[in-house]
């Protein structure tokens, strides 16, 4: 295959945000999930856990709570404000201040007819939840303190509220406190410090668990106020603490300072005895630093937190031993490319939630010549960024606008705002150069994808292209045009992938609906093929002309990929091709880049995937005969991003865990080796 | 290892007239572990506090009549039960001085034996077979009592178990030259019989022994053959039926013990724990034919782990409460205290802390040959240089095992070095003049020698003054005992030149000394071997070799100890456990000795900057290892250009 000329690139400080909270619907299997800096992102964890939207931050948003109702999603935080999500359009529908400073949690009542807000001013707030917004109802009896956690109970008849020192049962009807659970501080020198309850759960049976500052679950009998069991799990804080409220309430998760996750479980504590009782069962150590978030899916527990990797751990008697799906899997890095290369002018566009940074790749080995250019910006931040081919053009969208820049080279770097932008820009999701430089295109509400002219005089609309009139309203996450100018490629998150003409402006073709939503999407420069790799790791090739799946794309499914590719836990996030050699495809998850050569015979079933270190050893007669289509390197660790320029040599963009890890705060002092 | 105390008497005996039988009937653990009920074999019963050895209360029944079992004490009303006469049942408390005026009951049937548990409620045993709980018997003393045995079958032994919470009887039988089981539930009540397995013809188990663990009942039985065997006993799932059927009762031979000529005749084995058997009346196994012994046996090993002999007559019987064998022999009760702590191999082996590997060996000793094959004259045998050992002069006999060992392949050499060896010192202590410390260090180099071979040799070394060879031995010998070591060790401080106050930093003894001290130092030892070897050095020996192993400690402790290439020098762990082992058995002394006083701070300095490091270390260890893990990764700057190639 030959030598590669790599730019190592490791100068992307990409960091991602901390988990703040998350909250799982087990009716659609969507996992949402808030970060520290606002943004709300959703896993469809019936489609390999696929990060399939992202909801762009925003400063001064700190997201508390989440709440699923139905469909519909629900955040409260410490701005005060409850907000609902547009989900197709992946923007905050409204939002509405409870006037009771702070939020800190929120809940809706199992009929889905109610939220109830616990807010700092130690009020429990119940809106209605109608068709299209909510609206308040009334305050529950109000208390001196904060309320931290809230519960309802199934029939929706109570609420338990933690607070400072104690539990109170309001009565959902009347509104009055039924009953106050006072709660032990610590033992020791913290004795006078007040505890705080992080966390409720509020059972069927009355049964009431909570988890507070100092590191206690307690079960209390919420029917005579009662405490029943207490168990001290940690020397620090339970933070989280959720029910398996969706199956039969018999598991209860914690996550606590340390970084732990504890299962508790109602069962009986001997073999012959009915009386069942909870009891401690699980201790889960995936995580650095605090666990601030979980989710109990009827088979995962799912844990998130300070160190900002969402941990799934599947619960070994729920799910079949040694396969996929009982394996560990850790989501560090985002399901989509952060970063924009510009293969022609060598230039590299890093995107973070709040600035973007361009950077220009050295000419000679060992220096790296680097400018760097960073653009802070408004308080919304950034959903997608785009650079062209050439570098001569930036672009990205905030969810309220896009803006577009010119960039000069030479010897400094200049950038440019384009004025006067086509006021159909205003809220995309994806922004995507021609191949030319001379069209952008941005996927808009109602999925449609808007063509506009750029040039060094003016930027104007072009045109509007649809697939369908009316209410259809996934959204685009992908976007591609072909490098002849003639084609675009576009994909939602409902698997779709559409095919537009761009000379004749129409749609030209839908590919075959694939169960699993693609994770990227490109046509090959040469052949006008369209490859795309799917969530389950799947990769198909679609030929544009023929309007059919390409013969190597059969013999592809045919054969079947190997177990070690499907397993790979990571979605391919960027596809390039090699402009001297049409039949290599490049393509790269976060562990790994590969090269598809389309003239070899794939691998046979038996066969060793990762060949490199056999062939290196082989005489060159013998490689031809061992080596299959798929050149797989894994030099470079948590990739961001795998280009190839346009003279042949590779970008490597790399941000390693260790890096990451190492920016974290110091997590809370265990004691370790005798110290 | 298991151990037996020094013992002390209880009471004194009045055997029969023909020493046939101890006198005593029984003994009977009483209110708490240090009291226990004797009962003797014709009239009294007499209560003892066991740790002041003396008699609380004793209690006699009317001349004429007798007491047929060993009185028990129920502590659930704190009375005493035992029976007169077969067939009257007696019960008194402590304050009762006159047993005729206490509570009597006679029954329908012979009584075998009234049983008790701690706590328990006693439980009566009829002569055939059938059981009753007390209460109940006294409630209709005169009710009738069934026959559960057949017709010349006889109880031979019984007890009772506690199981869980349940009560087993459990009875020996004999019937015609045949032995049975009965283990008998209490409450509610089942039996099962189970026959025994024969052993030769015509031999009866001499004692039975019954221990409950892990829901199992062990029955532990002694032939006159030496043959101890185990059957487990499964305490559930006992059959509800009446035990008419005989099931067979799988045994396991657990230990054959030595039986000296004939067979045993009074002897009994008492299962002490899980591991260790207490048996009396067979012979020790390195002490003669006479069976006056009490021995401890580990079963898992097999091992012999403790033995005493008992002065006078043994009389096959013993008891065991709290730790304490309860035997009579002569004319006393003796109790003796003993200990089994939780065996483990090593501890039986005692540590061995280094070995050399058998390759090494093999090399050592051919190129020991092959330097001096040019030497060989006349090419004798073995039995012709045994000869001429005994009568040729030194140089002569130099010269030709010399020869011999040059000539002779490795595997031949192993029985004839011995025997080379052994003539060669025999000849030496029997003649003072003659010492050939050249010829013995050779066969000592060839590592085909062992202490066990040829014990003498070290002794003979050590009285020649020949610390070489000493050494040589103490470096070579894989199984030096202990108190050899501490001869050697014991000679060489004795034999110390006077070191001018002796500083700290100034080697406390003479070069030779020290070589052979660390050697000592060096060879493998156990703790409790050694220990009381170590009692027999003085306060001045313990002194100065204290001293020496100190100066080795602040040696060590210095950066950049020369660690000689060849050099043997002992690691610090094994000064220190010296150290620790030195102070065990002399602190009291070295305490009330004023000169010992700077020392023993400085030690404890030592330990204490010894248990601080070790604490350090392990802070570190979890870094340390991770180091090991770790490749030596080439530092990647944030941006470089490099080549790759794929294949």
């Amino acid at each position: 295959m030959g030598e590669f000329k790599v730019h190592r690139v490791r100068f992307f400080d990409y960091m991602p945000s901390a988990i703040r909270t998350m909250a799982f619907n087990s009716q659609t299997e969507r996992l949402a999930v808030a970060r520290a800096d606002g943004a709300v992102e959703i896993f469809n964890f019936n489609d390999n856990f696929f990060q399939e939207k992202v909801i762009p931050g925003q400063d001064g948003r700190a997201i508390e709570a989440l709440c699923w109702v139905g469909h519909r999603l629900f955040s409260a935080g410490l701005n005060g404000e409850i907000t609902e999500y547009d989900l197709e359009n992946l923007r905050p529908q409204y939002t509405v201040d409870a006037y009771g400073g702070p939020i800190w949690t929120i809940s809706s009542n199992s009929q889905g007819t109610q939220l109830a807000v616990g807010c700092e001013d130690g009020t429990v707030k119940i809106f209605a939840i109608l068709e299209e917004r909510i609206q308040f109802q009334r305050n529950l009896n109000r208390h001196k303190g904060r309320i931290i956690s809230l519960c309802w109970h199934p029939s929706s008849a109570q609420i338990a509220a933690g607070m400072t020192d104690m539990i109170t049962i309001y009565d959902a009807e009347t509104g009055q406190a039924t009953r106050r659970l006072l709660v032990d501080r610590a033992m020791g020198a913290s004795k006078n410090k007040e505890v705080v309850v992080w966390s409720v759960g509020y059972l069927s049976d009355h049964t009431i668990i909570s988890g507070d500052s100092a590191g206690k679950v307690q079960i209390w009998n919420g029917l005579t106020g009662t405490l029943v069991r207490t168990y001290l799990v940690t020397k620090w804080d339970v933070l989280s603490l959720i029910i398996n409220a969706s199956q039969d309430e018999s598991s209860v998760i914690a996550g606590t300072s340390e970084g732990t996750v504890i299962q508790f479980q109602f069962i009986s504590s001997t073999l012959d005895q009915h009386d069942k009782e909870w009891v401690r069962t699980r201790t889960f150590r995936n995580h650095s630093h605090d666990v601030s978030a979980l989710a109990h899916t009827d088979t995962a527990v799912v844990s998130g937190g300070m160190d900002t990797q969402l941990v799934v751990r599947p619960l070994l008697d729920k799910v079949e031993k040694n396969t996929q799906e009982s394996a560990l899997r850790k989501i560090a890095f985002p399901h989509r490319s952060l970063v924009g290369c510009a293969k022609k002018a060598g230039l590299l566009l890093f995107q973070f939630p709040d600035r973007l940074e361009l950077w220009k790749l050295g000419e000679s080995e060992g220096h790296g010549e680097q400018h760097t250019h960073t653009h802070t910006l408004g308080e919304d931040h950034i959903c997608c960024s785009a650079l062209s081919a050439c570098g001569g053009w930036l672009a990205y969208s905030t969810v309220s606008s896009v803006r577009l820049y010119r960039i000069q080279y030479n010897k400094t770097i200049s950038i440019n705002k384009v004025p006067k932008l086509p006021k159909e820009l205003r809220s995309v999701h994806q922004l995507c150069f021609s191949s030319d430089s001379s069209k952008l295109f941005a996927s808009s509400c109602q999925s449609s994808v808007i063509v506009v002219a750029v040039s060094q005089q003016e930027c104007r609309y072009l045109h509007t292209l649809k697939h369908k009139t009316g209410e259809w309203k996934a959204r685009m996450h992908l976007l591609c045009a072909s490098d002849d100018g003639k084609w675009l490629a576009t994909a939602n998150t409902d698997c779709e992938i559409h095919i537009y003409n761009l000379h004749k402006m129409k749609l030209h073709c839908m590919v075959p609906v694939y169960n699993s939503c693609p994770t990227t999407i490109a046509i090959h420069p040469v052949t006008n093929n369209l490859i795309s790799v799917h969530a389950d790791q799947q990769i198909f090739e679609f030929s544009l002309v023929q309007k059919e799946y390409t013969q190597w794309s059969r013999r592809l499914q045919t054969q079947g990929l190997l177990s070690l590719w499907l397993e790979r836990d990571t979605p391919i996030t960027h596809i390039t091709f090699n402009p001297k050699n049409p039949d290599h495809i490049i393509l790269h998850d976060t562990y790994m880049f590969c090269i598809i050569d389309q003239s070899l015979p794939f691998p046979e079933l038996n066969a060793v995937l990762w060949n490199q270190m056999t062939l290196k050893n082989l005489p060159v007669s013998q490689r031809i005969g061992q080596s299959h289509a798929f050149k797989i390197c894994k030099i470079f660790q948590h990739l961001m991003c795998v280009s190839l320029l346009e003279d042949l040599s590779l970008v490597v963009v790399e941000r390693p865990l260790l890096d990451i890890m190492s920016q974290l705060p110091a997590p809370v002092r265990q004691k370790k080796f005798a110290t | 290892m298991a151990a037996l105390y020094e013992g002390y008497t209880l009471c004194g005996l009045v055997p029969d007239q023909n020493l046939s039988s101890s006198g005593i009937q029984g003994i009977e653990e009483e209110r708490d572990r240090d009291h226990v009920v004797v009962t003797d074999s014709t009239r009294s019963v007499t209560l003892y506090k066991v740790s002041d050895q003396k008699p609380l209360g004793s209690w006699t029944v009317k001349q004429g009549q007798k007491l047929t079992c060993p009185a028990v004490f129920n502590s659930q009303t704190n009375e005493y039960v035992a029976v007169t006469d077969n067939k009257v049942i007696r019960i008194w408390k402590e304050d009762d001085i006159l047993l005729d005026k206490a509570f009597k009951a006679t029954v329908s049937s012979d009584v075998w034996k009234v049983h008790c548990t701690h706590g328990g409620e006693p439980v009566v045993l009829f002569q055939r077979g059938a059981v009753r709980l007390l209460d109940s018997l006294l409630a209709a003393p005169q009710q009738p009592i069934e026959e559960v045995l057949a017709q010349e079958e006889t109880i031979r032994w019984s007890t009772i178990i506690v199981a869980e919470t349940q009560q087993f009887i459990i009875i020996t039988t004999e019937q015609k030259g045949e032995h049975f089981l009965y283990l008998q539930r209490l409450n509610p009540n089942s039996v099962q019989r189970y026959r025994l397995e024969r052993e030769e013809p015509g031999l009866s188990p001499l004692s039975f022994s019954a221990i409950y663990k892990d829901k199992h009942i062990c029955l532990l039985y002694l032939y006159p053959n030496g043959h101890m065997y185990q059957s487990v006993l499964s305490v559930r799932g006992l059959g509800t039926e009446e035990g008419v059927q005989a099931l067979p009762l799988p045994r396991s031979l657990l230990l054959g013990l030595p039986v000296g000529d004939g067979q045993l005749e009074a002897a009994s084995a008492m299962a002490l724990d899980e591991a260790h058997v207490a048996v009396v009346g067979v012979p020790h196994p390195s002490a003669g034919g006479g069976k006056d012994f009490l021995c401890i046996w580990n079963t898992n090993f097999q091992t012999l782990q403790a033995g005493k002999e008992m002065a006078g007559k043994i009389y096959g019987q013993l008891w065991s409460y709290s730790n304490k064998v309860f035997i009579p022999h002569g004319k006393t009760l003796s109790i003796i205290p003993f200990e089994c702590p939780k065996s483990s191999l090593a501890s039986a082996l005692g540590k061995l802390k280094h070995t050399k590997t058998e390759g090494e060996l093999n090399q050592t000793c051919h190129t020991l040959r092959t330097t001096r094959k040019s030497q060989s004259t006349t090419n004798l045998t073995t039995d012709q240089v045994l000869e001429l050992i005994k009568t040729a002069p030194v140089e002569e006999i130099q010269k030709e095992v010399e020869g011999f060992l040059t000539r002779s392949e490795f595997q031949d050499l192993q029985p004839s070095v011995g025997q080379l060896a052994l003539t060669l010192v025999s000849r030496s202590l029997a003649d003072p003049a003659f010492y050939s410390s050249s010829t013995l260090a050779q066969l000592v180099h060839t590592r085909c020698l062992c202490h066990s071979v040829c014990p003498d040799l070290v002794l003979l070394a050590l009285e020649k003054k020949d610390y070489f060879l000493c050494q040589l031995c103490l470096q070579f010998f894989p199984d030096i005992p202990e108190a050899v070591t501490c001869a050697c060790l014991k000679t060489r401080a004795e034999d110390k030149k006077k070191a001018s106050a002796p500083s700290q930093l100034i080697c406390p003894v003479g070069l030779h000394k020290a070589v052979l001290i660390n050697e000592i130092l060096q060879t493998p030892y156990s703790d409790t071997f050694l220990l009381p070897h170590l009692k027999d050095l003085s306060s001045q020996n313990v002194m100065l070799f204290l001293q020496y192993l100190q100066f080795l400690y602040l040696k060590y402790s210095q950066d950049a100890f020369p660690q000689m290439e060849g050099f043997r020098s002992p690691s610090l762990s094994q000064i220190m456990d010296w150290v620790c082992l030195l102070l065990d058995a002399h602190f009291t002394v070295l305490v009330m000795t004023p000169e010992a006083k700077g020392l023993l701070l400085n030690l404890h300095s030592f330990v204490k900057s010894q248990v601080r490091l070790v604490s350090e270390l392990g802070k570190i260890e979890g870094s340390l290892q991770q180091l090991h893990k770790m490749k030596a990764k080439e530092s990647i700057g944030q941006y470089s250009i490099e080549i790759i190639e794929l294949f």
